[in-house]
This record gives C-alpha cells, sequence and structure tokens, in this order.
C-alpha cells in the first residue's frame, strides 16, 4: 500500500513547544517517518497548517461523531454513564466497535454496577471486551470500603481508576457552589471544600492500593494543591479539566443559565485562576470536553432540575488555543494535555506524533476566526455556555488511521 | 408624618417610566424609586379597601388572571385573588395538585397553554428557584413572582415595606433584624434587597447551618446570637422555619431552635421599646415566635402585613396590565 505525504505543514513532535516546518509519511495506517525528506507520490498540502496528533478525549458522554469530527477529536473515552449502564462485557463491546472505522471509541468501564456505588461490576471482563479504564461516573463513591477494593482490583489488573471528586455528604441536593452567586438566586449550594473531600480520601485510597487514580476534573484551588502534593510524593496520580471551569466562573450561572449548569458545579473566579496556574505549572495533565449534549428536554427546566453538562467537543480546541495565545502555556504543551496524556493514562499507542504510532492527525488553522453558535453546532445539541463567544482555530482536515476524513466546511 | 408626604406623586417619572418594566420577577432588578411608586400606588388601595362595604374598582374588568401555584399556599393565594377580584378582573386559580404538571407536563408546556389562553396577567409560586422567570421568558403577558424556591418573593418584601413605612413612618435609616430560616428564605432575600434598597439597616440571623454563604456583599449583617442582632432594632421580623429543616438536619430539635432563635417577651424587650414585629405566615407558634408577642396588640404587625398584601398586590396588577389596557403614558 502506497502512503501519503503531509506537505507544507508544521509538525508538532513530542516535546518540542513549537511546531516545525516538516514533511510528515503516513503508510499502512502508521506514521512512517518526519523529516525533510522528498515527499511521496500522493501529498496533501498542509501549507499554513499546523499537523497536530488527534484530540483524545478522556472522559465524553455520548459517542457523538460529527460534534467530534469538528472539533478534531480522533478518539474518546466514553464514560460508562450510558443507557444501557456499561457494567457488562456486552455493552463495553458494543460501545468499543460503535465508532469505527472513521472513530475510535474507548469505553470506559463502570465501577460498581449500575454505577451505585455498591457493589463491583466485572472490570476483568469488560477489560477484555475492551475498556481501558474503570470509572465511577457522573457520582463519587461514598463508601470508602467498596472504593479501597476497586482501586485495589484495578491496580492489579493495571487499568486506571477514573473518579469524580464531589463529597457525597457536603454536595447534598447542590446545584452551585456556596458563594454570591447561589445566594443571590437561591440555589442549593455547598463550599469548594466538598471537591477538595473527595479528592484528600481518594489520594489516601491511591496510596494504599498503589492504583492509578485520575481525577477527571479538578476545579478548585484546595483539590490542586492535594493533586500538587500527592504528585510531589511519587504518587501515580493524574488530574483533568474542562473548558468550562477554565474559563468560565459561577457568575456564568446568573439568570438561572442552565447551559452554565456543569457538574461539578462553576467556581469562583480565584479558583478558577487556580486552576489556568495548574495548567501552567503541569498539575493539570488532561484537557478533555466533557461533551454531554442535552436537549432541551434536559435543559429547559427550572435551574435546580435541569441536567448538568455541556456540549464541549466542537470547542474544545479553539477555547484551549487561548490558553497558547495568552502564553499560559506553548502550542507542543496544549497537544500533551489533548492528546499525548490521556493516551498515556488509557495505555493507547496513540496521540503523539512519532514513527510507528497510529496516523490520527488534524491539520488546523489555528487563527482561523468562527463564533460559537447553539443553533448550528454539528453537535447531538447545541447546550454551550460559550454561546455567541468568537473564537480562533478550525481543524481543516483530520487523518483517522492514516486516511483522509472529509471535514465540515467553515 | 405619613410617606406619601416625604415621597409627593411628583418625584416620579411620569408614564410608564415609572416603571418600565414588563413583569414583577423579583425585588433584585428593581430601581429604588420603582419600589417607591408601587408602594406609593397601594397607598391608594389601602384606602379603597378600608372605605366600607363597596371595596370595587372596575379598571381591570374583562381581564383575565390566572394565579398558577405549583407550590401549595393559602395567603399569598388568597391575596393575588382578592386583589383581581376587587379590580374587576376575572381570576382563576390553577392549583397544582389538580393540573397536568402532576402528568408529567413540563413546565413550559405548562406555561405555553396558559398563553395560549390568553391570560391578561399569570401569578406564579413554584419551588424551584429561576422557574417564574423561565416562565415569563414563554409568555406573551405579564408574570408576577409569587414565590420561586428559595429565590425572591417580591409582594411579601413589597407588602413588609409598606407595613413598615406606614407603622414607622418611614424606612431609611430603620434596623431591621431578619431571623429564621435565611438560606433556604426567599421572603428574606426580597427583603433584604428591598430594605436595602430602601436605606435601612438589615441584620440577618440565623443558625449557623441556615445562614446563606456571602450575604453580606448584599448589605446584611450576619449573626448567629439573636440577643446581640436585636439591640436598637426597629423591626423584627420571624421567618417560617419548615417543618422539615427541624428535625436534626439543620438544627436539633424545635425546642433548641426557640431557645436560641425563637421570639418571646424577654428578647423582644432587648429591642427598641417601640420596636414592631411581622412575620410573613403562617406561623409556627412556640417554635419561632410566642404567642404572647405574635398577638401582641401595640407591637405585632402581622395581621397589617395581611392587610397590606391585598393593596400591594393591586397595585402590581393595576401597573403591569396598564400596557394591555392603554393606559395614557403606559401603552
Amino acid at each position: 500500500m502506497s502512503g501519503i505525504s503531509l506537505v507544507g505543514g508544521h509538525v508538532i513532535l513530542p516535546g518540542q513547544e513549537k511546531a516545525e516546518a516538516l514533511h510528515l509519511h503516513v503508510e499502512d495506517g502508521k506514521i512512517a517517518s518526519v523529516g525533510k525528506a522528498a515527499p511521496l507520490a500522493e501529498q496533501l498540502d498542509a501549507s499554513g497548517l499546523i499537523i497536530a496528533p488527534g484530540i483524545i478525549d478522556l472522559g465524553v458522554f455520548k459517542t457523538d461523531k460529527p460534534a467530534f469530527r469538528f472539533g478534531g477529536i480522533t478518539r474518546a473515552a466514553l464514560m460508562p454513564d450510558q443507557l444501557p449502564v456499561h457494567d457488562d462485557p456486552a455493552t463495553v463491546r458494543y460501545a468499543a466497535l460503535k465508532g469505527k472505522p472513521d472513530f475510535w471509541v474507548h469505553p470506559l468501564a463502570a465501577a460498581t454496577r449500575d454505577l451505585a456505588g455498591l457493589h463491583m461490576a466485572e472490570i476483568a471482563l469488560m477489560k477484555e471486551a475492551g475498556a481501558v479504564g474503570v470509572a465511577t461516573g457522573r457520582h463519587w463513591i461514598a463508601d470508602s470500603g467498596i472504593m479501597l477494593r476497586i482501586m485495589r482490583y484495578c491496580a492489579a489488573l493495571g487499568m486506571p481508576v477514573i473518579v469524580h471528586s464531589e463529597d457525597a455528604g457536603l454536595a447534598g441536593n447542590a446545584v452551585a457552589t456556596a458563594g454570591e452567586t447561589a445566594t443571590l438566586l437561591g440555589l442549593a449550594s455547598s463550599s469548594p471544600i466538598t471537591e477538595a473531600l473527595a479528592i484528600a480520601r481518594d489520594l489516601l485510597l491511591a496510596e494504599e492500593s498503589g492504583a492509578h487514580v485520575h481525577f477527571r476534573q479538578v476545579t478548585t484551588a484546595r483539590g490542586l494543591d492535594l493533586i500538587r502534593g500527592a504528585k510531589a510524593k511519587g504518587l501515580r496520580v493524574t488530574c483533568g479539566i474542562t473548558p468550562g471551569h477554565l474559563f468560565l466562573s459561577d457568575n456564568a450561572v446568573s439568570d438561572f443559565r442552565t447551559f452554565a449548569r456543569l457538574s461539578p458545579p462553576l467556581r469562583s473566579d480565584d479558583d478558577r485562576l487556580a486552576c489556568v496556574a495548574a495548567v501552567a505549572d503541569g498539575t493539570i495533565d488532561v484537557i478533555a470536553s466533557g461533551h454531554d449534549p442535552r436537549g432541551p428536554e434536559d435543559k429547559r427546566l427550572p435551574y435546580s432540575e435541569a441536567a448538568p453538562g455541556m456540549a464541549g467537543a466542537e470547542t474544545l480546541l479553539a477555547l484551549t488555543l487561548n490558553l497558547v495565545r495568552d502564553e499560559t502555556i506553548s502550542t507542543g504543551r496544549l497537544f500533551e494535555l489533548l492528546a499525548t496524556n490521556p493516551a498515556k493514562i488509557l495505555g493507547l499507542k496513540a496521540g503523539q506524533i512519532s514513527e510507528g504510532f497510529e496516523a490520527d492527525l488534524i491539520l488546523i488553522d489555528p487563527d482561523a476566526p468562527w463564533q460559537v453558535d447553539g443553533d448550528r453546532m454539528a453537535a447531538l445539541a447545541g447546550n454551550t455556555p460559550f454561546n455567541k463567544l468568537p473564537v480562533q482555530g478550525r481543524v481543516r482536515q483530520m487523518l483517522k488511521g492514516g486516511k483522509v476524513l472529509q471535514t465540515r466546511r467553515p | 408624618m405619613t410617606w406619601t408626604n416625604a415621597f409627593p406623586a411628583d418625584r416620579f417619572p411620569s408614564g410608564s417610566d415609572a416603571f418600565p418594566h414588563k413583569h414583577l420577577l423579583g425585588i433584585g432588578g428593581l430601581q429604588t424609586w420603582e419600589i417607591l411608586y408601587i408602594l406609593k400606588e397601594a397607598e391608594h388601595w389601602v384606602a379603597l379597601n378600608r372605605s366600607g362595604a363597596a371595596k370595587h374598582d372596575d379598571r381591570l374588568s374583562g381581564l383575565t388572571i390566572i394565579n398558577a401555584f405549583f407550590e401549595n399556599s393559602t395567603r399569598t393565594l388568597l391575596s393575588f385573588e382578592i386583589a383581581g377580584k376587587r379590580l374587576g378582573a376575572d381570576v382563576i386559580n390553577m392549583h397544582a395538585a389538580q393540573s397536568s404538571v402532576k402528568k408529567g407536563e413540563t413546565l413550559i408546556d405548562t406555561a405555553m397553554t396558559l398563553n395560549a389562553m390568553r391570560a391578561d396577567a399569570i401569578v406564579i409560586r413554584h419551588a424551584s428557584s429561576g422557574a417564574v422567570q423561565l416562565i415569563s421568558s414563554k409568555v406573551d403577558c405579564p408574570v408576577l413572582n409569587a414565590g420561586d424556591g428559595s429565590h425572591e418573593h417580591p409582594t411579601q418584601a413589597l407588602l413588609d415595606a409598606l407595613t413598615i413605612m406606614r407603622r414607622r413612618g418611614k424606612i431609611e435609616g430603620q434596623t431591621v433584624v431578619i431571623c429564621g430560616d435565611v438560606l433556604h428564605s426567599r421572603v428574606a432575600r426580597s427583603n433584604l434587597f428591598c430594605l436595602k434598597s430602601l436605606g435601612s439597616e438589615v441584620r440577618v440571623v440565623a443558625p449557623p447551618a441556615l445562614m446563606p454563604a456571602g450575604i453580606e456583599a448584599f448589605g446584611a449583617v450576619p449573626f448567629s446570637n439573636f440577643d446581640e442582632a436585636l439591640d436598637g432594632a426597629d423591626v423584627v421580623m420571624m421567618l417560617r422555619l419548615q417543618n422539615e429543616r427541624m428535625q436534626g438536619d439543620f438544627i436539633p430539635s424545635p425546642r433548641e431552635y426557640f431557645h436560641l432563635y425563637g421570639l418571646d417577651e424577654r428578647r423582644l424587650a432587648l429591642a427598641k421599646p417601640d420596636a414592631l414585629v411581622m412575620h410573613p405566615g403562617p406561623m409556627n407558634r412556640g417554635v419561632e415566635i410566642a404567642s404572647s408577642v405574635a398577638d401582641h396588640v401595640e407591637r405585632s404587625a402581622i395581621t397589617e402585613q395581611v392587610e397590606m398584601g391585598v393593596a400591594v398586590r393591586m397595585a402590581c396588577l393595576d401597573i403591569l396590565t396598564r400596557r394591555a389596557r392603554r393606559v395614557e403614558g403606559w401603552a
């Protein structure tokens, strides 16, 4: 099989801050070589574009291919919170096949049966069916005993445990973070330490069990301090965040905007700034979309009755490119957060542009301006709290396993 | 000095500029002079209501007002119903218990249904914060918030302000103590915004578990000790404590609550000698307020609050329907 050469673009190589002007050759679905060597017969013009690894979105709630295509996402780890719940090898196997060949879904197995937090699910069987990690779902597991046993089990199986961090007792029925906005609107709220308390316990259990624990979203200064300390101590922990908590604070909820209802709830601006600082200093390992498209039946409701979550796949790249533009991080670092680190956590040989790796590539025009428009999104629903925001950065071409996919025109 | 002299009518902008809002969703979005305008208008209705047998004014004749109460209420519903009928409107009460809400219809669909029936004003109470604002965005007619979750209850704050104004002669500079379940209270929020807007000093008193975070940002001075808060108070406003909060989750027992936060004669003596006692009702006698205080002839304004409620709601219904009625300067 003859290959294809991507010529004239700037390639993001592992460990490099900036993209370099290089040719990239793809053969048999893999990255064959990167360098100055003469291009092959079949060429793809990448001039003016950045060639980056396809985004690996760690923790989405729906397989939403049009949105992922728009957003430059070539693989996604699917949360077990599905109907039916992914607590069974058959549902996991089905989910793993669903996106192929042009999109790869990596299912996460439910840690407990029906995600009820009470009894262990068949984790090893689900691993054989294709699960790449174990997740607690949208909620924290309150029972410390079962959580420790799950972590020990996963440590033995070599699977990461992906946890949600909100102490159930403190969270109660809260839909907001305690503070001026929650008080003004009369919304049930809980202290920001709700997150740190859950993280503190799970860090102790991680240390005890030796499991690799990934905190899917850490959104408070206190929580990030705990992660920072654990990493300094040498624990095998990683953490992530979504653009919602990096670019919005709780005042986005004013006027009861249900599109800004997220889980965990949006935080104070001080906490938001601590999150940006944690991206800069390397405490945060992953930025994911948390893609959770929700139609009016879930969102056009009184605030506390509306479902949390935002459709984030299409805006993930453009929003996080702001972190490069404002010099919080380099371009190279951004793709570690979006692709390389998620691949490492999930144990995938992908997420970086190195010889022999899967040729999942995106060609980006990093400055192309466009406007987020919830009414015209590719996603299953347009529930974005960033509606009408002008952004920059569009995916122009996408290769999955070396094959060029059609992309939506701007 | 009566307050109408202190705020003569010519101080207000003319026509609809005096109250440029389509709905009454909360006190939070109102200017001070807009609050005062409603209070001034309400004075007129107090006089009518006290005028004897024929308490009728037919300016809302032919208009349909729907009271859509998704949460149980007796006095607020009755008060809105009387207010609408005294103005000559056709008033229809919709109780959640009888409605399709129980059959799973969404709030928006219910709102669209009410809208399709061509109501001229809809009065809504709902257990969820923000629900009334959500409905108001989907209907054509004015919407009046009769209480949404823990958010706002604007007509309660207006009737409380009118009561204070009439009984104390002024609101500005008055020290008002609000005591009880401030965290869950829409009455406390609306009163705080209203009284601060009108220049009062507001102290809020609550058990630690029932004090909302960041309340200072809205100008309230928080206290956990009721006795200390009462020092120099002109008005003591007690809040109702919901039964379900008394079973050990927020406070240990009604007995212990009354011990720390109940208003009895000993505590009332700590306030100014002529301090006013208020309660939005319905009261839990012996839980937050002693009967001897609640029924105190000179000090308690609790029945007057109910009276002012009808007048304030008449004013609100009149003002908000002026556009539809093509009143000069409002059309």
